[in-house]
């Protein structure tokens, strides 16, 4: 069995195990190594990608449900998009295991919500774990991104 | 230089950033993804708290034809992980003292043939002794592993003229007890070995201390320096965790790698196995017993600290210096006596932790003061002010508080930033008007050490260099590691300023042993304020021996600063300049006594913490936090926030949320994300932290280190704030519901006692 | 390789599961089998019956009736934001928002949350105080059973061989019902709950209690209804209840247990003040 999807909008055909995990299919099978494993459980949040368009952690989806599917991952995002450029300026990666996620997590945030507030990016990153930041620096990169503070 | 060439911004980009943002940043995890040779390796670990190892069983259930098996005796160099003390075995042998030690070391190339030996592999444990979990239980001594089952015991001892008023002094006494504490870096710890054509064992991984990694691999491999190289890889976070577990992980890989014929072995622990036997902070337990003259003068401090070292020796005599350093905290007292105890324990080794000790002793210390304060009825910001050091005071180690001492500006902007006396008052009407959630405001004054204790950069001897490199660019070779606080942008900062030259003519080599000088490990707030302060000498150096090249003056421009460069270069290792650590003028530190200097700077600190208490639930939430630091000067302000920020929330966890829970082997039972609870974004709200730049720290341009710093004021400060809301003395962390509704229930019935 | 089913229509499915009911675990969106498939990959099973393809099983429809169906492989994302659970059922779309954090509510499903058979499962409670149906097919047909009735033990279901839920039938709620719901979890998000409490309390014209529901989760091995309780309540005003009065009722519903998450002497006090605050001031947390 063979499934046939879209990775970063490029037509991909996994031929691993259905039941393998998402996460090792983008990583092993396709050689994208910035989706990031921190727990091997949904907790974390370091392995977030996109599956049609809505954040699912791809340590717990089986690459055999995703016939026809659309995976975006942090590959697909680009240098000067708004999200990496506002997490660059508000200095919100530290030691950057959980910044992929964290993007990904944002981005998935303001498309359905773009004008989102302080509240609604503290839930909307609450599956997102980050040690490092203390979550100050990714809510104003995240306010920014959404155009809620003053670029400067 | 033309001033318009200049790039001294306060805040440069991370030079990391973008990668890291964008996933392109290689971890252990990501690299030889695809290498056809690589081998995968698993552990098979003890499971008695301490026995002795009477046989290994390796099943007769799978093909072990081709698997790379390693036991103890296959050690060619000493087996015994290096650090303080030779106690701790690279692989159990016979005698072993707590569950999860390494016993026998698996690699193949199928992770599922892998798992199914690892499952295979019985080891025959036989118990000996009884095991301790306890503090208490381990100095009853009941059982006793090492004598006294006590590692280190340190004693702090100042005597002055007190203060005589005629009256008594007001005295309490407090014990407080504080829980281990999961680092929880969120990639895992991991390593690569292989043996390279040239002979070399090269080991690359997630680590803090490349250095220690190298020693702990001559060692156990029984090769010299020049056979063994270790490489950093990018690092996904460490707080301590990462400090000198990479060092037996090293040893397990190139074992492996050097049984399966020099073939890259790759060990990588997955979260349970990392969070079930790698290092946590210290459990510790403090009595405390304070006394003051009516007017609130503090005349003693006596503490015994104590800390639960776990199964072997490992870093805990630094970590209990530390505590002990730290226990009287900043304040101006005659007679301040702390004894401190590291005691053996069955758990497995307790280790560094950002704070190291300090944050335990801070804790007791704060929380005693508070209870003080209302014995004295005192507010307890008044009464601290009227302790807290001055310049020109004698501190708890004997040593002048210099100029920069700077703890009262720190809780004086504290107080008017939080509205402290305001925000009281308010806290007081609400709770009396009886609604269903109690709020309260909590402080917690303190200061932290940077840098190695007493005389310890100066055994250190730390060394930089800096490089020409042929693209006319100069290159800091250092072996301390960017692990997320920001040291591959602030050292290059600090190398660009003072070389007079953008940062992008400045690179941070890769940490590789092969090429970088020891400069030390990346702990205790050292990195920016020790190893920076030597690239700023080492600059000035390179500076005077950089060639003449076409420029007029001491100062050239960009091109000719580079063909400069190139030119050094152009001499080999000739060009090359080497800075080394040389003691401060001061007076020296006593080991004995504990009197001297015990660090070349502190950095000065006051939070406050609002915290409202549910009723219903017990639950207790943040309302606000005020975090005020004299940390000298910020390299980088934008990266010293969120330093600040992300150790204020790892100390907000310790104080509500994180519970390290033992199993019956004494081993972490909540072994998962799912059931370790660190805070979420839901749980923090914003933090206002303000720094104060007084510029006179042994740093570059005055910096003080703080990396550790902000994780020692949450947890006294959101303990006194909760005790401020329910008017309940708590006496440990972390203070979930569960043991606040078992705190109020005690209360209510002493209480009802005492009232019938 | 594994076996991996994945059907188009339900029969489809059911025929699998009717021919070999033991052959198949059933994977919706995988959020709680693809931990236990890592923690323990040991334990796979020989196929895998995959119904995410199963359209037939998705959606909420309210119908003529005013009954309220969620079919079974339905999102939480998407109970969380539907209009009608937001208006009439507000109880469930408040349970959903709490299941995890959005990654896992985008996946995880309703049916998969009851299937999976937590004790601390969040939405369970909500469908409990609502009085649910639950809507179960095999090869053989369809049945309707109250959901009450559904978990047979820890971990255990009634399920027999062949079947699985394909939807959950909900009916209006008694005009002037107080509705509650709280989960007091192990942090602010992405918690497991240690005491969950869903309520519908219905009055009478006299503002007594009519027949009110209170449904628990993590206070025994089952999701659970506090029956006793309940029925002791029954014709009484509210505010008469003392506090003692319902943690000593409860001891007859709930039977909670301390374990790595909580103490069972918590989980007891603070089942009662829910219950009373669910009987004073119905809200939504």
């Amino acid at each position: 069995m063979a499934v046939e999807m879209t990775i970063n909008g490029l037509p991909c055909r996994s031929t691993a195990d259905p039941a393998c995990r998402l996460l090792d299919v983008l990583r092993e099978e396709f050689g994208l190594p910035g989706t990031k494993e921190g727990c091997g459980e949904g907790e974390c949040g370091a392995c977030a990608v996109l599956v049609d368009g809505q954040l699912a952690n791809s340590c717990l989806v089986p690459v055999g449900q995703l016939e026809g599917a659309a995976v975006t991952t942090i590959e697909g995002i680009p240098a000067n998009s708004p999200v990496a450029q506002a997490f660059l300026a508000c200095g919100a990666t530290q030691c950057g295991i959980c910044t992929p996620g964290m993007v990904m997590a944002t981005v998935a945030l303001l498309q359905d919500n773009p004008r989102c507030t302080r509240e609604d990016v503290r839930r909307g990153l609450s599956g997102n774990l980050c040690r490092c930041t203390g979550y100050a620096r990714i809510y104003e990169a995240v306010l920014q991104a959404a155009g809620d503070l003053p670029h400067d | 230089m033309r001033s318009g060439e200049r790039d001294f911004s306060r805040n440069p980009l991370r030079l990391d950033g973008m990668d890291k943002i964008l996933g392109r940043t290689p971890y252990l995890d990501d690299l030889h993804l695809r290498d056809p040779d690589l081998l995968f390796a698993a552990t098979v670990r003890t499971t008695l708290p301490g026995g002795v190892l009477e046989g290994i069983d390796f099943g007769g259930g799978t093909d072990w034809s081709d698997m790379t098996v390693v036991t103890a005796r296959d050690i060619p160099g000493t087996n015994a992980v290096r650090l303080l003390e030779n106690d701790q075995p690279v692989l159990v042998e016979r005698e072993f003292r707590h569950a999860g030690e390494a016993a026998v070391l698996l690699a193949h190339p199928d992770r599922r043939r892998l798992r199914k030996a690892l499952l295979q592999v019985r080891l025959a444990e036989r118990p000996a002794g009884v095991p301790v979990f306890t503090i208490e239980a381990a100095l009853q001594g009941q059982a006793e592993t090492i004598p006294g089952n006590t590692y280190t015991e340190y004693r702090l001892e100042k005597s002055g003229p007190r203060q005589e008023t005629g009256h008594p002094d007001t005295v309490i006494a407090v014990e407080v007890e504080t829980p281990s504490q999961e680092q929880l870096y969120i990639e895992p710890q991991g390593m690569v070995a292989r043996l390279a054509p040239d002979g070399v064992v090269r080991v690359e991984g997630s680590m803090q201390c490349p250095y220690y990694v190298l020693d702990a691999l001559v060692q156990c491999l029984g090769l010299p320096a020049s056979r063994i190289q270790v490489v950093q890889t990018a690092t996904g976070g460490g707080f301590g965790g990462k400090e000198d577990f990479p060092s037996v992980i090293a040893c397990h890989a190139a074992l492996l790698a050097l049984r399966a014929g020099g073939r890259p072995v790759r060990l990588v622990l997955d979260r349970a196995e990392d969070l079930r036997v790698t290092p946590k902070r210290h459990p510790s337990r403090s009595r405390v017993r304070l006394a003051a003259t009516p007017e609130g003068r503090l005349q003693s401090v006596a503490f015994d600290f104590d800390l639960d070292g776990g199964a072997y020796r490992t870093l805990s005599p630094v970590v209990l210096s530390r505590g002990v350093i730290h226990a009287p905290g900043p304040y101006r007292c005659p007679d301040v006596r702390v004894t401190g105890r590291a005691v053996f324990t069955s758990h497995p080794p307790f280790g560094a932790f950002r704070g190291f000790g300090a944050p335990q002793s801070i804790f007791a210390m704060e929380v005693a003061m508070d209870r003080l304060a209302s014995r004295l009825e005192m507010d307890p910001a008044e009464f601290r002010r009227k302790n807290l050091l001055c310049p020109g005071d004698t501190g708890p180690t004997g040593d002048i508080a210099g100029e920069d001492t700077h703890a009262r500006k720190a809780l004086d902007v504290a107080l008017e930033r939080s509205g402290y006396a305001r925000r009281r008052t308010e806290h007081e009407a609400w709770n009396r008007a009886g609604g269903p959630t109690r709020r309260g405001i909590g402080l917690a004054t303190f200061c932290h050490g940077a840098g190695f204790t007493g005389n310890g950069e100066t055994h250190l001897a730390s060394r930089v260099t800096l490089a020409a490199t042929a693209e006319g660019k100069v290159e800091l070779l250092v072996s301390n590691t960017e692990i997320g606080q920001g040291a591959a942008t602030t050292l290059v900062q600090v190398a660009a300023e003072a070389l007079g030259i953008p940062m992008d003519l400045v690179v941070f080599g890769p940490v590789d042993t092969a090429r970088v000088p020891n400069s030390g490990p990346t702990v205790a707030s050292r990195t920016c304020m020790v190893v920076g302060k030597l690239l700023e000498k080492a600059a000035r150096r390179f500076l005077e021996q950089l060639p003449p090249a076409g420029g007029k003056g001491n100062a050239p421009g960009r091109p000719d600063f580079q063909e400069a460069c190139r030119k050094l270069h152009a001499l080999g290792g000739a060009g090359e300049v080497t800075e080394t650590y040389a003691a401060p003028p001061g007076p020296a530190w006593d080991e004995k006594t504990f009197q001297g200097r015990a660090y070349a700077s502190y950095a000065w600190a006051a939070y406050v913490a609002e915290v409202e208490v549910d009723l219903v639930t017990f639950e207790t939430r943040i309302l606000h936090f005020t975090a005020v630091q004299e940390i000298g000067h910020a390299v980088n302000p934008q990266i010293a926030l969120g330093q600040i920020e992300g150790g204020i929330v790892q100390g907000i966890g310790w104080a509500l949320l994180e519970n390290v829970v033992w199993n019956g082997s004494g081993v972490m039972a909540n072994d998962r994300l799912a059931t370790y609870i660190i805070p979420t974004s839901a749980d923090i709200d914003g933090i206002d932290v303000i720094l104060l730049e007084e510029g006179q720290g042994a740093g570059p341009r005055g910096a003080k280190g703080i990396g550790e710093l902000p994780m020692d004021g949450p947890a006294p400060a959101i303990a006194n704030a909760v005790r401020h809301a329910l008017g309940v003395d708590v006496d440990r962390l972390p203070l979930t519901p569960e043991y606040l509704h078992a705190r109020l229930a005690e209360q209510q019935e002493v209480h009802s006692w005492l009232s019938k | 390789m594994t076996e991996w089913r994945r059907p188009r229509h339900l029969r489809e499915a059911l025929e699998l599961l009717g021919e070999s009911p033991d052959r198949y675990r059933i994977v919706a969106g995988g959020t709680d089998v693809m931990v236990e498939r890592h923690l323990h990959p040991e334990n796979a099973p020989a196929g895998w019956l995959d119904i995410s393809g199963l359209s037939e099983l998705r959606g909420i429809a309210r119908l003529e009736t005013g009954e309220l169906r969620v079919g079974a492989m339905t999102p939480l994302s998407a109970v969380r934001e539907d209009a009608a659970v937001r208006e009439s059922w507000p109880l469930l779309a408040a349970s959903a928002a709490v299941t995890g954090a959005p990654a896992i509510q985008n996946r995880a499903t309703l049916g998969g949350n009851i299937c999976n058979a937590s004790p601390a499962a969040d939405n369970p409670p909500v469908l409990l105080a609502y009085g649910a149906e639950i809507e179960i097919a095999s090869a053989g047909g369809v049945r309707r059973i109250p959901y009450s009735a559904f978990h047979a033990g820890y971990r255990r279901t009634v399920l027999g061989q062949g079947e699985m839920v394909t939807g959950l039938w909900l009916k209006p709620v008694p005009r002037g019902s107080r509705q509650y719901f709280r989960k007091v979890g192990t942090r602010a998000a992405q918690a497991i709950t240690k005491v969950g409490l869903a309520a519908v309390v219905p009055f009478g014209p006299d503002g007594t209690v009519r027949g009110a529901r209170f449904g628990f989760s993590s206070v025994a091995e089952t999701p659970c209804l506090a029956r006793t309780t309940a029925a002791a309540l029954e014709g009484r005003s509210p505010l008469a209840v003392p506090s003692g009065e319902i943690g000593a009722l409860l001891e007859q519903d709930i039977a909670p247990i301390s374990d790595l998450r909580s103490t069972g002497a918590y989980r007891r006090q603070v089942a009662a003040r829910l219950v009373r605050e669910a009987l004073q001031a119905g809200h939504f947390q």
